[in-house]
């Protein structure tokens, strides 16, 4: 009797002190990722900062974050110092076509290898999935000399041409993606006459859409952030990528010190992602934490 | 019977068609190229003319190369950065797993350098990294402490690159273990309480190996990346560094195919380079293996 008394006031007191115990805990870790957070944010901020100084401002000791005189001006001088805007709408020809074509295929190949019932399905698909163990590096002198016999160098064509063919790790995803539809779906609209090409427009791609949009979205950052690929292929200035055009602004500039002008450059560069990121932040970190718990 | 698989080899043929276009991409990008590359690597290919036989010679020229040794030391230095990266991105998650108020807004904050491109990272850190004006040395002045010309330094700029990496793939992998951390049922850590386990013992009992099968594919998927570090290094180190010692394998292997094209010796790398990687992959397998348990 006295025990289970004991017992009670116990427990009637701990959750007092735990709730106040977890508060403070709550408050320091609080802090602790806010400090993380400057750490991580503080770089990018620096490097908008930089862009619209003087240049007097950037080489100031100690330095400045908001300078005295806010100057946009290098972000109207970028566009005539280099082919920034050739660089845009070759990014974004490369990454729109890739990217449209490239889930199309990638998801009616995912509807086959989930859906479809033929001989050596699983074979084909660790073939196809084996294919990520090959390092790009192994590849990439091959791969140059075929593109350079059909006179492809120095085009968009090495760059978007493979992409037409699918991605590997998007079929994969939306192959698992799949399998939480149940298949009598499927057998209804055989039975209803419904051809297998209406099958996955009219009934499968509607319902995996939310899943397709989250891949797609992060193969076009990845394309769009890409450098080894255009760095291979793409010589002269007005066929280059966003991302090697600053790269080489930042090679022309740094020589003069015109931070701000390769700052400004940079952050162009960066900016439409940011955008992408922002704008679909749910989706894009709710597809990623998917495809790590599943890989 | 006979209509049944009537309706069979139609579902096949429409099945087939519906994969064409990734084996067709598959063998021509991936099977060709590999072929091609360990041929390659058996020859004196310059991409112009000549591609003879020479057997094992690339290989064992490889082998000698003091350049090949330097840039896969200083590949595998930069890796040190991914143990660094997995605690702190573990501690971050198990910070935001708490359900603080401004957890998303953390998550985010934590997330963007991951989906800033990588080119105009590396400007920006290139300019941080400025022995006079750059941000790292203003900020360690405070401190008092007068910081290196990083990246004009043999021994400060592989320690710099791995900072940015760090920096850079964070949130990436803070996101994975939150979303491990948040399918751990929370049964397992009341149970654990009735048990008398302080906070310390469930974080290593329960919570690490819970986590195991996202540390597995978060370290797999850094060596991996990480065996094949370039842009960075083309970016702020374009010669690879004071005396080579930023330079990757890929950096290397890069110079010696597109700059001097010496493409079988560069294939023989590349392939060196790629044995390397699965080597590594399949002990890391293996390890996982005997180490894994299963719950009921």
């Amino acid at each position: 009797m006295e025990v289970a008394v004991a017992n009670k006031k116990s427990v009637k007191a701990e959750p007092m002190s735990e709730k106040k115990k977890n508060r403070i805990t709550d408050a320091v870790v609080f802090i602790f990722l806010s400090f993380g957070a400057i750490f991580m944010v503080a770089p990018l901020l620096w490097m908008f900062s930089t862009s619209i100084k003087t240049r007097e401002d950037v080489f100031a000791l100690p330095p400045v974050w908001i300078p005295d005189t806010i100057s946009f001006a290098k972000y109207s001088e970028i566009w005539s110092m280099g082919p920034l805007l050739s660089g845009i709408s070759n990014s974004l020809i490369v990454a729109v076509s890739v990217t449209v074509i490239g889930t199309f295929t990638s998801s009616l190949a995912a509807f086959a290898f989930s859906k479809l019932h033929f001989n050596g399905k699983n074979k084909i698909f660790m073939m196809l999935f084996a294919s990520v163990m090959i390092p790009y590096p192994v590849l990439m002198i091959p791969q140059f000399i075929m593109f350079s016999s059909v006179g492809w160098v120095d085009t968009l064509l090495p760059l978007i041409i493979p992409g037409f063919f699918g991605n590997i790790f998007m079929i994969f995803f939306l192959r698992q993606f799949l399998t939480s539809i149940p298949n009598s779906i499927i057998e209804a609209a055989k039975i209803d006459g419904c051809s297998y090409f209406q099958i996955f427009y009219k009934i499968i791609f509607p319902l995996i859409k939310p899943a397709v949009a989250a891949q797609l979205i992060l193969w076009f950052m990845g394309i769009w952030n890409d450098y080894l690929g255009p760095i291979l292929y793409l010589n002269s200035p007005e066929k280059q990528t966003l991302q090697l055009v600053i790269a080489n602004f930042n090679a022309s500039y740094a020589i003069q010190s015109d931070y701000p002008l390769i700052m400004a450059a940079s952050v162009v560069a960066l900016l439409p992602m940011l955008i992408v990121f922002i704008v679909f932040q749910k989706q894009i970190i709710e597809s990623i934490a998917i495809s790590g718990v599943k890989g | 019977m006979k209509t049944t698989s009537k309706l069979y080899r139609t579902e096949q043929r429409y099945a087939y068609l519906f994969i064409a276009a990734p084996v067709i991409g598959f063998l021509i990008f991936a099977m060709v190229p590999l072929i091609y590359s360990i041929y390659g690597a058996f020859t004196n290919w310059d991409g112009l003319g000549s591609m003879d036989f020479i057997g094992l010679e690339n290989f064992i020229n490889v082998f000698k190369d003091e350049y090949f040794y330097k840039s896969m030391f200083n590949t595998i230095y930069m890796m040190l950065g991914i143990p660094i990266g997995i605690v702190l991105a573990l501690l971050l998650a198990l910070a935001l797993n708490r359900g603080i108020p401004g957890t998303n807004t953390f998550r985010v904050l934590y997330y963007i350098p991951v989906i800033s491109s990588i080119a105009a990272i590396s400007i920006l850190w290139q300019w941080a990294y400025n022995g006079d004006y750059g941000l790292v040395n203003q900020f360690l002045a405070i401190f008092g402490v007068e910081g290196p010309n990083w990246l004009q330094n043999t021994s400060t700029v592989k320690p710099a690159l791995i900072i940015m990496a760090v920096w850079k793939g964070l949130g990436y992998t803070m996101l994975l273990y939150l979303a491990a951390l948040q399918s751990v049922p929370k049964s397992f850590y009341e149970a654990a309480k009735l048990d008398g386990a302080n906070a310390f013992k469930s974080f290593w009992h329960i919570t690490l190996p819970m986590v195991k099968p996202v540390t597995f594919f978060i370290i797999v998927t850094n060596i991996i990346g990480g065996a094949q570090i370039f842009t960075e290094i083309n970016v702020m180190t374009p010669t690879g560094g004071p005396e080579y010692s930023s330079a990757s394998v890929v950096f290397y292997i890069w110079q010696k195919a597109f700059g001097n094209f010496q493409l079988g010796y560069a294939s023989a790398m590349a392939l060196v380079l790629g044995l390397f990687i699965f080597i590594i992959t399949l002990i890391q397998f293996k390890i996982n293996e005997k180490n894994s348990f299963e719950l009921d």
